[in-house]
């Protein structure tokens, strides 16, 4: 993982970008398991593909802050949990799938 | 917890109890400690609340803080639900000694992209558990999961693998899950599982329900199979299982009145045993509440608590009635000696009966117990399970040497030495109320059909309720069979005349007797007054024959100085001179 979880979690969007970082998501993981490892990169590309230069990814490790779990209402690892824009949603797995990734971020119309 | 004598502890598996009135004997001492335990049921039988009740009682009797995870309520709907029982689950948080946590999640929000594993509930449950270091964990219930979460597959192995995880964290887990088809939970995976599986039922049998509690496995431990009824009330759970373990309850020789002095006199002169169970039977209208209300009256004029349970009158009904035999029950009932509890019997199952009972019993520790009438219970339930009741019943009083007396009503026509539940093994006392018709007249007879333990009369004795009460009245054996009513009475008047007779005789030769006497000694009298004048008489005449002798001598004597004679013819006379 090249992002500091911790660090990653207490950035906040500026007021000024938000015009550019419509995305905000938040990326729950224990431990840099396989699986969240995948998660993570599987993430990174999505965004980088369909979102350039208009996200933010948020890093929460469990094992470090267990008490987001409950504040979060977080049970399956890794959760994706898209804060902005609004409604927020959740995305379980290792986001192997994009095509399902892309209709939970509201990128794919659903079927 | 476990009496002795039924299962050797020492060998057993560590267990966790429960706290709750009943659990703990039916599985000898609680639930296997540090091991996941399913409970299941169908929808409001109490799964959530017995698991509520285990983890309450855990941090609050047993100091061992506890962990409520709760998949379908939100933490602040359970607290108000289980206020209503008296649990303050507000208090306990604040106090760090429980945890509520409530997981929610909506499949519809949910977009599964990918494999993914429950370790989120694991952060969340270790995190919880280790911040009030947690030795108890409800999880309620975990199976709705499956609704909310895709890929069942996954759902099911990481299930598995949570049980393992508490048992790991060495953690006394409650699982709960909802009935499925066929098998004991929806998933059929969780009994499997688990080391102890207890299942509850709610169900409906002749409009009246009732609950039961059923130990399914318990592995490593052996535990009641049967299937116990149990109550929730404003106390929590109750199972009732309690007496139906054994007979081993002592013996009193001391011996309690009955309130009626004949027959405490019949009963070896002293009454029923302490703790002993008295039957009353008899057909309609023979006295049986008479004979139930002497009895309380006599424990409360001891000072004793009296426990008058109620199936056909009201209490103030039955007071009424009683006043009317001279018996007046209000002022134990004001001096809290007297408790009355009257029900209908079809208010509620033969359990709940059970179960209110127990609990009164609980809490006024009576020394003396009346159920009037044990018959009511029929209406209630099947014969057996009314049997079954009983014996629970009478189990529970003799353990507490509660001395009860049944009251049972025979149905007329019927044999007299059958009762309609078939207890009569069970008592220890059984008096027999009777009527008895002869000569246009309907009479209570009543005799002692068994009273083990003690010798007793063999008579029948005729039953009469007068303004002071029962009176037992020994009745005539004629040449037309058993006298009573008012035969009896010209019986009794008939020997009342002949004693009269014979006193009279009596009488009157005795007057006889002193008539003669009064005579006799009248004559005595007469005789003597008789003799008394005929003896002064016959003095008299002696006097005056002296008086003439000496008379004469002096004559003679003077005669002789006239005459100078020198010789004289009393000389001796002369010279005493």
């Amino acid at each position: 993982m090249r992002q500091n979880p911790m660090k990653a979690e207490l950035s906040a969007p500026a007021p000024a970008k938000e015009e550019r970082q419509s995305h905000i998501l938040r990326l729950y993981i224990a431990g840099q398991t396989p699986k969240s490892m995948s998660a993570f990169s599987n993430l990174k590309k999505i965004c980088e593909d369909y979102l350039p230069g208009r996200y933010q990814i948020q890093v929460v490790d469990l094992v470090i802050n267990p008490q987001m779990a409950r504040e979060d209402q977080i049970l399956a690892i890794p959760t994706l949990v898209r804060k902005l824009p609004l409604p927020e949603c959740k995305i379980i797995g290792d986001l192997s799938n994009t095509e399902r990734v892309l209709i939970g971020l509201g990128l794919l119309p659903r079927k | 917890m476990r009496k002795p004598g039924t299962v050797k502890a020492r060998t057993q598996l560590p267990k966790s109890p429960t706290g709750i009135q009943g659990l703990d004997e039916i599985t000898g001492g609680g639930l296997p400690k540090g091991r996941p335990t399913l409970i299941c049921g169908g929808a409001g039988c109490g799964k959530t609340l017995l698991a509520m009740e285990f983890l309450v009682r855990g941090a609050t009797q047993f100091n061992e803080p506890g962990v409520f995870m709760a998949f379908e309520e939100t933490a602040r709907d359970l607290t108000k639900n289980v206020a209503s029982l008296g649990f303050n689950l507000k208090d306990l948080a604040a106090q760090k000694k429980i945890v509520l946590d409530f997981v929610y999640f909506d499949g519809d929000e949910i977009e599964q992209a990918g494999e993914y594993d429950l370790e989120g509930l694991f952060i969340r449950l270790g995190h919880a558990i280790d911040s009030i270091g947690a030795k108890r964990v409800v999880l309620d219930t975990i199976e709705s999961l499956f609704s909310g979460l895709p890929n069942p597959g996954i759902l099911r192995a990481e299930i598995r693998r949570l049980f393992r995880w508490l048992k790991d964290r060495d953690v006394t887990a409650i699982i709960t899950g909802e009935r499925g088809d066929g098998a004991l939970t929806r998933q059929g995976l969780e009994e499997y599982v688990s080391d102890c599986v207890i299942v509850l039922d709610h169900r409906v049998s002749d409009q009246v329900s009732s609950r039961r509690l059923r130990v399914v496995k318990y592995r490593g431990s052996t535990h009641g199979t049967n299937e116990y009824p149990f109550l929730i009330d404003e106390d929590g759970i109750s199972v009732l299982p309690v007496t139906s373990l054994g007979l081993q309850q002592i013996a009193s020789s001391e011996r309690v009145p009955t309130g009626v002095g004949r027959l405490d006199a019949m009963l070896g002169g002293a009454g029923y045993f302490r703790g002993s169970s008295v039957l009353v039977s008899g057909t309609a209208g023979t006295g049986k509440t008479s004979l139930a209300a002497h009895f309380a009256a006599a424990a409360c004029r001891r000072g004793e608590r009296a426990l008058y349970i109620a199936f056909e009158e009201s209490p103030s009904q039955i007071m009424r009635n009683m006043l009317s035999i001279g018996i007046d029950l209000e002022p134990w009932v004001q001096k809290g000696l007297l408790r009355f509890q009257a029900n209908r019997p079809t208010f509620a199952g033969l359990e709940m009966h059970l179960t209110t009972i127990h609990k009164a019993i609980k809490a006024f520790k009576p020394q003396v117990v009346i159920v009037d009438p044990l018959t009511s219970f029929i209406s209630g339930g099947i014969e057996t399970e009314v049997k079954a009741m009983i014996m629970r019943l009478v189990d529970l009083l003799k353990m507490n040497e509660t001395t009860s007396l049944f009251t049972s009503l025979s149905l007329s026509g019927g044999a007299l030495e059958q009762t309609q539940v078939a207890i009569a093994s069970l008592v220890d006392t059984w008096l027999l109320l009777r009527d008895i018709e002869i000569g246009g007249e309907r009479n209570r007879g009543m005799y002692i059909l068994k009273s083990r333990g003690m010798a007793h009369s063999n008579q029948i004795r005729e039953f009469l309720l007068t303004a002071q009460g029962v009176e037992l009245r020994d009745v005539y054996v004629g040449p037309s069979g058993v006298l009573t009513g008012s035969a009896r009475m010209v019986q009794e008047a008939q020997e009342q005349a002949a004693l009269m007779t014979r006193n009279q005789e009596v009488e009157r030769r005795q007057i006889e007797l002193e008539r003669k006497r009064t005579t006799l000694e009248a004559q005595v009298l007469a005789l003597r007054a008789e003799f008394a004048v005929q003896e002064i008489a016959s003095m008299k005449i002696i006097g005056q024959e002296q008086a003439e002798d000496a008379q004469l001598a002096q004559e003679r004597t003077d005669m002789g100085l006239s005459r100078k004679a020198d010789t004289t013819p009393y000389k001796q006379k002369g010279t005493s001179k």
